[in-house]
Formats: C-alpha cells, sequence, structure tokens
C-alpha cells in the first residue's frame, strides 16, 4: 500500500512542471493583449500632496472638500499650487461625493468647499454653515449617443431629445444611484411632464465609467458629464449628440464655512482662496484647462482678452 | 457602533416586510444559480464520473486542470466572458452582454470545475467492488454511471450545494456581464455592491442579510450531508 502511494506520486511529478508552463503561457499571452489603462503621469501623486517636502512651520493649512470628479478631473493639480505659492500655504483636498463634502464643511471639518450641486448649496448658505457663496465655474453634462443616431436626436434640445428617444423606443442607460447626474437626468425628464416608461430604459446603478461602458456596448443613449466622457472618449464610439443649452450647464461654486463654533475653521486663508479662484487670472487659467485637448471647465466670470494679456 | 446598529435595525425592518427590490433580487440570484448549477451538473456529472473511473495516461493531468478550474477567481471568468460577449467579441451578435444568459454562462464556467472535480473525488472513492458488481450483473455504460452517481451521492450532491454556494453568492461575473440592471440582471450581490455605494448601508445590509442566509442554508444542508457520510 505504502509502496503503490509513493509509486503515484512519482507518476504524478513530472504532470506538475508542463501545467506551471502552461499557465505562463496562458497568463502571459493573456496580458500581452490588454494595455495600460491610459493615466496622465503624476496626476494621482499630485492630487493631495503637492508640497510635500518644503513644509515649514510657518506654512498654514488649509483643508478643502471637492467632489471627486472634480479632484479627478486634475483642474486642482493646476490650480493649487499657484495658491499655495502665493499664500505660503498647503491646501489639504478631501474628495468625497456631494453630499458628504458639504457635509464636512457644516461640521467644521473643512474650511472651504466646492462643490457643483445649486440647490444644496443655498441650503447651505442658509443654513448659516457659509459666510460666503461665489460662483466659479461650469460645466457641462452631455446627451451622448451611436453616431448612427438611430432615434435622430441631433441638435434637438435636451428635453426634446429625450422625449424622442422614449418615443422611438431606444435603449437609453441611467445612473439610477441618486448621484449629481442621475438627479439631472430626473429633473430634465421632470421638464418635459414625467419620464414615460418603456422597455429599453435601463438602470445601471453604477457609477459614469460602468454605465458609459454599458451604453457604448448596448448602443444605447445616455447622459454623462463631460470630463467622465472626455476620459473615455478613446475606448467607446458614442458621440455627444443633442445641442448645448442652459439645461446642461454644471455651476460649481465655492462656499466658505461659517467659522462660529468651529475654533478650527482659518476663515481668513478660506476667504483669499475664495478671492484666488475668482481671480481674473485664474479664471483665465480655468478656461484654458483640457482634459484630451479639450475644454472641460468654462469661468463664471469670463474675462476680455487683453485682462488675460495682463494677468499674465 | 450605532451606525451598524441602526443600519442593522433598518435592515432586518426592510427583509421582515419583504420589500419588493429584495424579493426581485433574492428570487433572481436563485433562479440564476439554479440554471447555472443545472446545466453544469447535467454536463459535469457524467464527466467527473467518467474521471473518477477511467484509466487513461493524461488523466491525473486532466484531474488537475479541473481541479485548478475550482480556484478560478470570478472576476477573471468575468472579464473573459466580457470578451466573449462584447459587441467586439466572437459571441457580440448575439447581444446577450448585460442579460441573464450571460451571467448564468459564467456561473457555469464557475460551477462546471467545481462539480466534475467533487464527483471524480467522489466516485474514485467508491468501493472498487461496485464497478465490478455492476458489470458482472451486465450494466450497460449509462447502468453503471446511474450506479456510480448513486452510490457516491454524498459526494455527488456536496458537489452541487457547493457549486450553487459558490454561484449565489459571487460577485465578479454578475456584475461584469450582468451589470446590475435593475429589473434585469440586478441579484442580491450586485445589489449589495451598489447600495454601500450608494452610502445605503441599511439597504446593502437588508441585502446582504438575505444572500447570507441563502449561503447559510445551502452550507446547512452540507453540513447535514457531511455528518451523515461520516457515520
Amino acid at each position: 500500500m505504502v509502496h503503490n502511494r509513493w509509486r503515484r506520486i512519482a507518476v504524478d511529478r513530472p504532470i506538475v512542471a508542463p501545467i506551471v508552463v502552461l499557465w505562463s503561457i496562458v497568463v502571459t499571452s493573456l496580458c500581452g493583449g490588454c494595455r495600460p489603462a491610459d493615466v496622465s503621469p503624476g496626476r494621482e501623486s499630485n492630487a493631495t500632496s503637492p508640497t510635500v517636502g518644503d513644509d515649514s512651520p510657518s506654512r498654514q493649512v488649509l483643508r478643502l472638500a471637492v467632489t471627486t470628479s472634480t479632484r479627478d478631473s486634475g483642474l486642482l493639480d493646476a490650480l493649487l499650487p499657484v495658491f499655495e505659492r502665493q499664500a505660503n500655504a498647503r491646501v489639504d483636498v478631501i474628495a468625497a461625493g456631494t453630499g458628504k463634502a458639504l457635509k464636512l464643511g457644516s461640521s467644521g471639518d473643512v474650511d472651504i468647499v466646492l462643490v457643483h450641486a445649486r440647490a444644496a448649496e443655498d441650503e447651505f448658505m442658509a443654513a448659516g454653515h457659509g459666510v460666503r457663496r461665489e460662483d466659479v465655474m461650469y460645466n457641462t453634462f452631455e446627451i451622448v449617443g451611436p453616431s448612427s443616431d438611430p432615434a435622430g436626436v441631433a441638435r434637438l434640445t435636451p428635453q426634446e431629445a429625450l422625449q424622442r428617444i422614449a418615443d422611438t423606443g431606444h435603449r437609453f442607460v441611467s445612473r439610477g444611484d441618486e448621484s449629481g447626474t442621475h438627479q439631472r437626468e430626473l429633473q430634465l425628464w421632470r421638464a418635459g411632464g414625467s419620464r414615460p416608461a418603456w422597455d429599453s430604459y435601463l438602470e445601471s446603478g453604477q457609477g459614469m465609467g460602468p454605465t458609459l461602458i454599458m451604453a457604448d456596448q448596448m448602443q444605447a443613449y445616455l447622459l454623462t458629464d463631460r470630463g467622465t466622457y472626455l476620459a473615455m472618449r478613446d475606448k467607446i464610439d458614442l458621440v455627444p449628440l443633442v445641442a448645448q443649452t442652459d439645461d446642461l450647464k454644471n455651476p460649481y461654486g465655492v462656499l466658505v464655512v461659517n467659522p462660529d463654533g468651529s475654533p478650527g475653521i482659518n476663515e481668513r486663508l478660506a476667504q483669499r482662496l475664495a478671492d484666488f479662484f475668482i481671480a481674473p487670472a485664474t479664471q483665465a487659467m480655468i478656461g484654458r484647462f483640457q482634459v484630451a485637448g479639450e475644454p472641460l471647465f468654462y469661468p463664471a466670470h469670463p474675462i476680455s482678452a487683453v485682462a488675460v494679456g495682463d494677468d499674465r | 457602533m450605532d451606525y451598524l446598529l441602526e443600519g442593522l435595525a433598518d435592515a432586518c425592518r426592510a427583509i421582515v416586510r419583504l420589500d419588493p427590490a429584495i424579493r426581485a433580487a433574492a428570487w433572481r440570484s436563485i433562479w440564476i444559480s439554479t440554471l447555472a448549477v443545472t446545466a453544469s451538473s447535467v454536463l459535469g456529472l457524467p464527466l467527473g464520473c467518467w474521471l473518477g473511473r477511467a484509466t487513461f495516461r493524461a488523466r491525473p493531468f486532466v484531474v488537475l486542470l479541473f481541479r485548478a478550474g475550482m480556484a478560478f477567481p470570478t472576476v477573471f471568468l468575468g472579464i473573459i466572458c466580457f470578451g466573449v460577449f462584447a459587441r467586439r467579441g466572437p459571441l457580440g451578435p448575439l447581444d446577450l452582454l448585460y442579460t441573464p444568459a450571460a451571467v448564468v454562462t459564467g456561473e457555469f464556467l464557475l460551477a462546471f470545475p467545481i462539480i466534475v472535480s467533487l464527483t471524480q473525488g467522489a466516485v474514485a472513492a467508491l468501493d472498487p467492488r461496485v464497478a465490478e458488481t455492476a458489470w458482472t450483473l451486465g450494466a450497460n455504460l449509462w447502468q453503471r454511471a446511474l450506479t456510480y452517481v448513486s452510490e457516491a451521492r454524498t459526494g455527488v450532491t456536496l458537489a452541487v450545494l457547493v457549486a450553487f454556494s459558490r454561484c449565489v453568492t459571487e460577485l465578479g461575473i454578475a456584475m461584469m456581464v450582468g451589470g446590475n440592471i435593475r429589473g434585469r440582471t440586478r441579484t442580491l450581490a450586485t445589489a449589495t455592491a451598489m447600495e454601500t455605494g450608494k452610502g445605503e448601508f441599511a439597504e446593502g445590509l437588508a441585502m446582504g442579510l438575505v444572500l447570507l442566509t441563502i449561503a447559510l442554508v445551502v452550507m446547512a444542508l452540507i453540513g447535514c450531508l457531511s455528518r451523515e457520510d461520516r457515520l
């Protein structure tokens, strides 16, 4: 019996090496097929610590809460180092969802908030959580779909386009996750009465990236923020179809947190950052900022070309 | 701690009042996994029996291959199925991506090696006299296979239950090729992940608890069967 068992293992042994070799071949050939994701170098490392290394005790720290999509756009990596140099301060960026970012402000955990949720921002001010609100910039949503445009929505207004997609029964993928983009979609449906029920209205319940992939695979229409669309444009076949109107504007506001009751708040520096965001030079930088060769944000306080020249 | 307890209380309330979203996801999880496991059993049980009895040179290699298949990460199977069903993939024209059929296919691939390996193990462990007796009584190929399955029924049932519990709890395939579409491919696993992502802790926990209950019931069945095996 013992002898028999040893013999079996001896037979099994030579099998192991070919299996390892086979697997390595399979794995390497699969890996060779995929390309690394297109990530702009340095964005990740710059996001929160642009000033590591030259910390001195005199430098003040400002805590800025922003939405994740704002951080991911890379705009702050372009703007904040300028402010940090001017004010000899360090800005710690805390990225969270819109609701969480505002909550961080009302609980006094951050000094200043940059978000894009106008109604919630007004509520924040009305509740006395903020001492100042400024329009900084806006970007846009896009209704994208297959380039063949089977529902024929090109150049229609957003409401007309949605209505046409529903009437023709084409696939439309909704985020369905109560995110800012989903809220905007519901708002557009409400503006045209109410959302008609049709079979090909699909709710992914997932983030913008996975939802864009899903719509691309299904050749469906969807509402997306321009930033995510531009970042993924090379990987998908969907194109922006619908005319830009105010309905698709996504305004960003900066809110200086009320220091009353929160002794840790650095209001003076927060005011200075708010001033910085709306200063002509910064507004010009916002207008010049590009993602994938396209402008992403439009300054809230556009300025003449002469002024841009002066500020340079 | 309050956060966790309040979430738990809300979750229990949602389960008790049989929230329609939970019911729909639970039902979908169960039927998708059942279909996948049934298909893999139909093909996997005969193959497992044959591998358990056959004697040919490459047998240890094939057995090892299926055993390795039991370790497949579900995200790996998910991405392979995505590639196959994607619009530009080989089966793209069938338009199956983001349908329950795609999830069933992926879970079939997950369950198949489990059923083959565990059945093979159970049949190989049978007393050789079972086969000899069947031979001498003049049983044909299918009758012999039936004899093996019935003699190794504990092991075979274990195989099916293990495969089911793995399918019903997996997330990778269901999310990648199912897409978590409401009313179509949203299962307990994808709904749990989604609600957590939305910050809806109680809803997510409710989905997770129902999933846990299903898995525990299956595990309890496995436990009972294993005990019978030992006695």
